[in-house]
């Protein structure tokens, strides 16, 4: 069994090499499609990052009567807090509402002047809510109109945002849904490409088989070191797909930041290379693998 | 050793008639030429006694294999007892002369020293010792008959099947492949040669079956090549 094995390996890694253009057709092909399988991981990551800075910018405010009492607006905000929809609550008091907005409008002098000439804080507390899921917002804006609350309640950011708040937590969902549909069917089409480039090479190795057949090859001895060949090329396309991202990566990298603020593409690929390295060697010896492996089959009949 | 029963073959499709109710036996040691024109059926009584086609009527055995029984999986334990030489040599074209003869040994899963001592041996006794890391490409056409002869013979076969192994040679190199043979027959190999080479044969002087479109029409001891 042993001495099969190490058969097996020392052909494989032979016909490797001696294969010359087949086998080097076969690494181009496969670093191209698991570079797509490697642009799909980093389009997963921008998509799940663009949504989540689309959700981030999602909240609803609601403001309160200036007659309502701070302890009244502390308890529906943790009312607000126990419902399972509502991720977090912040409370923003008429002071800190109108020190925010002095601050914000500090260069312009009519309006400073203005204010400070008030006798009163004309600002009503708030309390910003975001949800867990932006499709959850419709919920929370109709606990709100309850007829308990409704009575502190002067209004909320989301009847008047109602569409923009609906079509981004569209959007946001689509991203995902359409994210995952398209990773799907390109790393179909990418396995697709290289089983039939595998298919060809191994075609046109099938007068080989034939003899390795007639001179009485067992088939685990026929098929082994094709599947053994499939699996460097795999892994070897695994390595050059690697490096081929880099570059790419750092020069796409301002681009995207431009879309995404925040978004550092090139430090999320280098500190997570490591992992895309075993991610894209799984995927292409799995790919080389089995794809030899299936190809060889129909050959291996007489 | 080989015994053919009243084996006919139809092709599907054309229906065409390859062997008419073949009879033959051949006992060991024997040296045995199927003869007749090509089309007549000799290679097609090779496929059947190697498990490459099956009969549509009729047996084919050899020693305890009931050949056309056999399933895909066991043909090629089966094969192991026979060495194989073709017409266009079948050899591996990414491996050298050694390796070649090495893979017939390699496949019946013998031990590296062994292989690493009988395969210059081998490839000596059919002149090859100096041309050993040839690839098949480097070598002229008789020296790739004697590497696939070199390679048939290596596992030590109960039997030699040669189909036309001297199709592609001139008559030097001819000459050259059938002494081999023979030398081989000596040493106590059954062997089982396909030629429709009338002056091979006659030089034999061995026992020699004639096919003619699909039926024996002649099995002589000591006989000759006499076209119908």
């Amino acid at each position: 069994m042993f001495t099969v094995i190490s058969r097996i390996f020392h052909f494989g890694f032979k016909n490797f090499w001696r294969n010359g253009w087949l086998t080097t057709i076969t690494v181009v092909i496969m670093t191209l499609a698991l570079l797509v399988f490697s642009w799909l991981i980093f389009f997963g990551v921008v998509t799940s990052r663009a949504a989540a800075s689309i959700e981030d910018k999602i909240d609803i405010s609601v403001y309160f009567n200036t007659n309502t009492s701070e302890d009244e607006i502390l308890n529906i905000q943790q009312s607000l807090e126990g419902l399972s929809q509502v991720q977090s609550v912040d409370y923003v008091s008429r002071d800190q509402a109108l020190s925010t907005f002095k601050q914000n409008h500090s260069a312009d002098q009519t309006i400073t002047q203005a204010v400070n000439e008030l006798d009163s804080n004309p600002l009503e507390a708030s309390l910003n809510i975001k949800a867990k899921n932006p499709s959850e917002y419709g919920a929370i804006a109709d606990y709100l109109s309850s007829g308990d609350l409704s009575q502190y309640i002067d209004s909320v950011s989301y009847t008047q945002n109602q569409s923009i708040i609906d079509r981004l937590a569209h959007i946001v969902k689509t991203v995902e849904v359409g994210g995952v549909v398209v990773m799907i069917v390109f790393a179909l089409l990418a396995g697709l490409v290289v089983f039939n480039t595998i298919r060809l090479a191994i075609y046109a190795n099938r007068e080989e088989i034939g003899i390795m057949r007639v001179v009485g090859a067992s088939n685990p001895l026929v098929r082994g070191p094709y599947v053994v060949e499939g699996m460097l090329c795999g892994a070897i396309s695994a390595f050059v797909a690697l490096v081929i991202s880099a570059p790419i990566l750092y020069a796409v990298n301002p681009y995207l930041n431009i879309f995404i603020p925040g978004m550092n593409l090139f430090q999320y690929f280098l500190s997570h290379a490591v992992a895309l390295f075993c991610y894209l060697l799984l995927f292409g010896i799995a790919l080389g693998g089995a794809s030899s492996f299936i190809a060889v089959r129909r050959y291996l009949k007489n | 050793m080989i015994v053919f029963q009243g084996v006919s073959k139809k092709f599907v499709g054309d229906g065409q008639t390859a062997l008419e109710d073949v009879t033959f036996e051949v006992d060991p040691g024997e040296f045995v030429s199927l003869a007749g024109r090509s089309g007549a059926g000799k290679s097609t009584i090779i496929k059947l006694l190697i498990g490459e086609d099956k009969p549509s009527k009729g047996r084919v055995f050899f020693g305890q294999y009931e050949v056309n029984k056999l399933r895909d999986k066991e043909l090629p334990a089966f094969r192991r007892h026979i060495g194989v030489v073709f017409q266009d040599f079948r050899l591996l074209p990414m491996k050298s002369a050694y390796e070649n003869v090495a893979f017939a040994l390699e496949v019946s899963g013998r031990p590296q020293r062994e292989i690493e001592e009988l395969v210059p041996q081998v490839l000596d006794m059919v002149g090859l010792a100096d041309k050993m890391k040839n690839f098949p490409n480097q070598l002229s056409g008789g020296e790739r008959q004697r590497v696939a002869i070199a390679r048939a013979m290596v596992h030590r076969p109960e039997v030699i099947i040669a189909d036309e192994p001297t199709g592609n040679l001139d008559p030097f190199h001819t000459f050259e492949i059938v002494k081999l043979l023979e030398k081989i027959n000596e040493l106590g190999t059954t062997v089982l040669l396909a030629t429709h080479d009338k002056e091979v044969i006659n030089s034999l002087e061995r026992r020699v079956i004639t096919l003619d479109r699909g039926r024996i029409v002649r099995d002589e001891k000591e006989g000759k090549y006499i076209l119908v």
